[in-house]
């Protein structure tokens, strides 16, 4: 077990390298100064320009900038972004507010999916699990951004049941109605997926064993058909989760929050290498992570997975 | 199957957020004109994180630039016309346009109860003017004698060629400057300037605290002014989320403020800013999403105002454009003038908040002509374009092999009217003409200045002070350095000088209007209109405006 997660850990170095390597080059063949175009119309003098491509090394070649960067990583610090702000700090505040995001749209997407998900798989064919099939199937098929604006113009501007953006104020509270829009998509999968595997699992010898053993109904659904029904789930949920803390950038952009996808927005508008990779590399250690506990869990769901040949 | 399935979840959605405006656009209208105002009131704003601490020399971008200018008062100020008057200044005089005697105010001081005196100004211009300071606005004391020497760079090469300049100053202030004692500044320019004294309202020329000039980085974190309005605490400022100010109680000046503060919040995008002031969850923008152009009229009734301001948009032709060289080339460029429908396009695709050009500064400015001659050139006439290019083609044949690009970044919702005007050269002078689109303004600016543009691309000036000089100069004089396309003319450069020079503002205005029309001749760019900015507020604001050059003053927000 041990020796499982530290091998798991050591396979980051390489990955780490490896993206943040290319995430950099990326960012260095883009085209256009960056420098020069946070000023627009109206430049200031070269040498202010020329000063500013120092400070961010951008006078250099490719691999001293990249050095440079990685030198600067592994002593913690991340430098100063665009706007003259360290970056660390700007992570610092962006990073909570979209794991708040994440976790809340987490719990939504897998509480009711699997909810949703097992009544529908016990239910097969009759009238509710066709609804909810049809219901998913919708929620499925409308983009991320059409949800977004709808929800946000009914709950937000017509009911006011919520103020319509985050922006400073991103508490619990505030983030329920991002939180929704964002996990609604990936509840409908997490349905989906729950279902098929409930329903399959239905049928197992186990499940009529336990029955037969005289077990209540609840405790053979929880305990027999759900816990065996939930590893391509809790696969699902762990890759989410990575992907959900990458910052949707679609979801923060509608409601203004000021988190990782909003961040990276910017900072991608503005060609800023420093505060991209800074934040690529963050993400590659949270997907690693949550890789690792989701492989974890197996045993726990499974006991006849073992980690160690 | 998926795709209708698709179609009718989407057809459902829009059902929903039809009948969801539909519902919300009767209400709300008509009920803040009789309301009484509250001078205390709080009002939120549309903003975004300032890219510079807030240092008034340093900030030449609108998000930091809008929160300066209300922490600091300047010697000058602009009222809403654009018309300068004084603010800390008693009085401001010359004879001859070179000298000049400035009296400060007695009494002024800051919000910390520094106070303000001549040398306090003079400290602060040679502050922003230094090279070693990098500061971006420091080119704003060019005027000033002695500039040269503390603005002086060293240029190196390196072995691979590349330029790189860095601060090399001769001396640590401009000559020209001096207080000879605690109310008396004078200044001695560099060469006469009839005009000088309208630009002290910038924000350039704001006087700083000392402690600004000893760690100008943290004072620019929390900045300590003089303006209308304070920062309502130590870290007032929460990035990435929002500025908070309030009223400076002890401001005696010409913008003293009508509401309690101002927040400003920050949004990454104009949109969610917009549905915000439809829940009157924020309570004003400058800044209409492009989508709403068409509605916000509509959606926000009497809530709303489109004031034009010092803003144009050009078409650069570059000289070095070997199809629109010599007289063919003039012959050309006045084709493609005549060719642009500006009245359609403004009308259509910007729904009004664009104004067709008539020349090369803007209407709002003291000593806009309508009717400078060459000026016909701007007025849609597809066939004297016809007869034009004809003409041309006599002279020497066009090199159609490939499209006539216009470039332009596609981020900013260009591309709409660079179809239009391309569409129009296309039918009215047979050629092919598109649009050349580029993720980013760096990509275009990169071209620009490296002289590497293969057709025209889309230029714009929207004014620092109220001056037509301040759109002439920066942008046509030889080697000025907003001039990226190299437009040269020793007649225009003449006028321009002349114009400084002269002893009224009348005469110099008369002066830079002769030389609008050397431009006119010489077509390096054509006019393409003035912008007008939309600006909508929530139920809670009473009324609203922009000043001269778009920006909202929001000292003169009156909320409830």
């Amino acid at each position: 077990m041990v020796r499982f997660i530290f091998r798991r850990l050591l396979q980051v170095i390489p990955v780490f390298l490896g993206t943040t390597l290319l995430v950099y080059y990326m960012v260095f063949a883009l085209p256009g100064d960056p420098i020069a175009a946070l000023f627009g119309d109206r430049q200031p003098p070269q040498s202010v320009i020329d000063a500013l491509r120092a400070q961010y090394n951008l006078d250099q070649p490719f691999w001293v900038q990249y050095g440079l960067f990685i030198k600067n990583l592994f002593t913690f610090n991340l430098g100063v972004d665009f706007t003259q702000q360290p970056i660390a700090d700007s992570l610092a505040r962006a990073f909570p507010v979209t794991a708040m995001l994440a976790i809340e749209a987490l719990i939504i997407q897998a509480v009711f999916g699997i909810a949703f998900g097992v009544f529908a798989g016990l239910k097969k064919g009759k009238l509710f699990d066709s609804t909810v099939l049809v219901v998913s199937l919708l929620v499925i098929a409308v983009p991320t951004f059409v949800l977004g604006f709808v929800f946000q113009l009914v709950f937000g501007v017509q009911l006011g049941w919520a103020k319509p953006t985050v922006g400073a104020n991103a508490d619990w509270g505030n983030l329920i109605l991002p939180a929704v829009v964002l996990g609604l998509v990936s509840f409908a999968y997490v349905l989906r997926l729950t279902r098929a595997s409930v329903s399959e699992n239905m049928n197992a010898d186990y499940v009529r064993t336990a029955t037969a053993k005289g077990l209540s109904r609840p405790r053979v659904v929880v305990a027999h058909i759900l816990r065996n029904s939930l590893i391509p789930v809790v696969t699902y949920l762990g890759a989410n989760l990575g992907g959900l803390m990458g910052g949707a950038i679609v979801t923060e952009g509608i409601f203004n929050v000021p988190g990782v996808g909003n961040k990276l927005f910017q900072a991608i508008a503005r060609s800023e290498g420093p505060t991209i990779v800074a934040i690529v590399s963050v993400l590659v250690l949270v997907f690693v992570i949550t890789n690792l506990l989701v492989d974890l869990l197996y045993a726990w769901l499974d006991p006849r997975i073992r980690y160690d040949q | 199957m998926r795709f209708s399935r698709t179609s009718k979840a989407l057809g459902v959605a829009a059902i929903i957020a039809l009948a969801a405006t539909g519902c919300g656009g009767g209400g709300g209208s008509n009920t803040n004109s009789s309301a009484a105002t509250d001078p205390n009131k709080v009002i939120s704003a549309y903003s975004n994180e300032p890219q510079n601490p807030l240092l008034p020399a340093n900030t030449n971008e609108v998000y930091g630039g809008r929160v300066v200018e209300l922490l600091f008062e300047g010697l000058r100020a602009y009222d809403s016309d654009g018309k300068p008057v004084n603010a800390l200044a008693e009085s401001i005089e010359t004879t001859d346009s070179q000298n000049w005697t400035i009296k400060v105010k007695p009494g002024a001081k800051f919000t910390n109860g520094e106070a303000i005196t001549a040398k306090t100004f003079v400290d602060s211009w040679n502050f922003a003017a230094l090279s070693t300071n990098l500061q971006n606005n420091g080119f704003f004391f060019e005027s000033i004698e002695g500039y040269a020497d503390v603005s002086a760079v060293t240029e190196t090469t390196s072995a691979d060629g590349k330029k790189t300049s860095t601060p090399a100053p001769t001396a640590q202030t401009m000559s020209g400057l001096a207080a000879t004692d605690d109310q008396t500044i004078t200044v001695k320019l560099a060469q006469p300037e009839a005009d000088w004294s309208l630009r002290l309202g910038y924000s350039a020329f704001y006087p700083l605290p000392s402690e600004a000039l000893k760690d100008p980085k943290k004072f620019g974190e929390n900045p300590i002014g003089n303006g209308p309005y304070k920062f309502e605490k130590e870290g007032a400022w929460v990035h990435d989320q929002s500025i908070s100010l309030v009223k400076n109680a002890d401001y005696t000046g010409p913008r003293a403020a009508k509401n309690g503060g101002v927040t400003f919040k920050f949004y990454t995008d104009p949109g969610p800013a917009y549905t915000d002031l439809q829940a009157d969850n924020l309570d004003i923008t400058d800044v209409v999403p492009s989508n709403a152009l068409k509605t916000y009229t509509t959606d926000f009734p009497d809530r709303n105002s489109t004031r034009p301001n010092a803003n144009n948009a050009t078409l650069n032709i570059p000289g070095y454009n070997p199809n629109f060289q010599g007289e063919a080339g003039l012959l050309r460029r006045q084709a493609l003038s005549h060719a642009i429908n500006r009245e359609e396009i403004t009308k259509v695709i910007f729904n009004g908040t664009r104004t067709p050009a008539t020349e090369f500064t803007a209407p709002v400015l003291d000593g806009y002509n309508d009717a400078i001659p060459g000026s016909d050139v701007l007025k849609f006439d597809a066939q004297k374009a016809k007869d034009l290019w004809a003409q041309a083609e006599k002279i020497k044949p066009y090199d159609g092999s490939k499209p006539l690009l216009i470039a332009s970044n596609t981020d900013g919702g260009n591309k709409e009217w660079i179809d239009a005007v391309a569409n129009g050269f296309k039918n009215n002078l047979g050629i092919q003409a598109e649009i050349q689109p580029f993720a980013k303004f760096a990509e275009v600016l990169d071209l620009r200045k490296s002289q590497s543009l293969p057709g025209l691309t889309r230029a714009g000036w929207q004014g620092d002070y109220p001056s037509l000089y301040n759109f002439l100069g920066p942008v046509w004089a030889t080697n000025a350095s907003s001039n990226y396309e190299k437009y040269s003319n020793p007649e225009f450069d003449k006028l321009l000088k002349e114009g400084l020079a002269a002893k009224t503002p009348e005469d110099a205005n008369k002066k830079f209007n002769e030389a609008q029309e050397i431009l006119f001749k010489d077509l390096p760019g054509l006019p393409l209109w003035y912008r007008a900015t939309p600006i909508v507020w929530s139920n809670n604001v009473v009324s609203a405006e922009t000043g001269w050059n778009g920006g909202i003053r929001y000292f003169d927000i009156e909320a409830k």
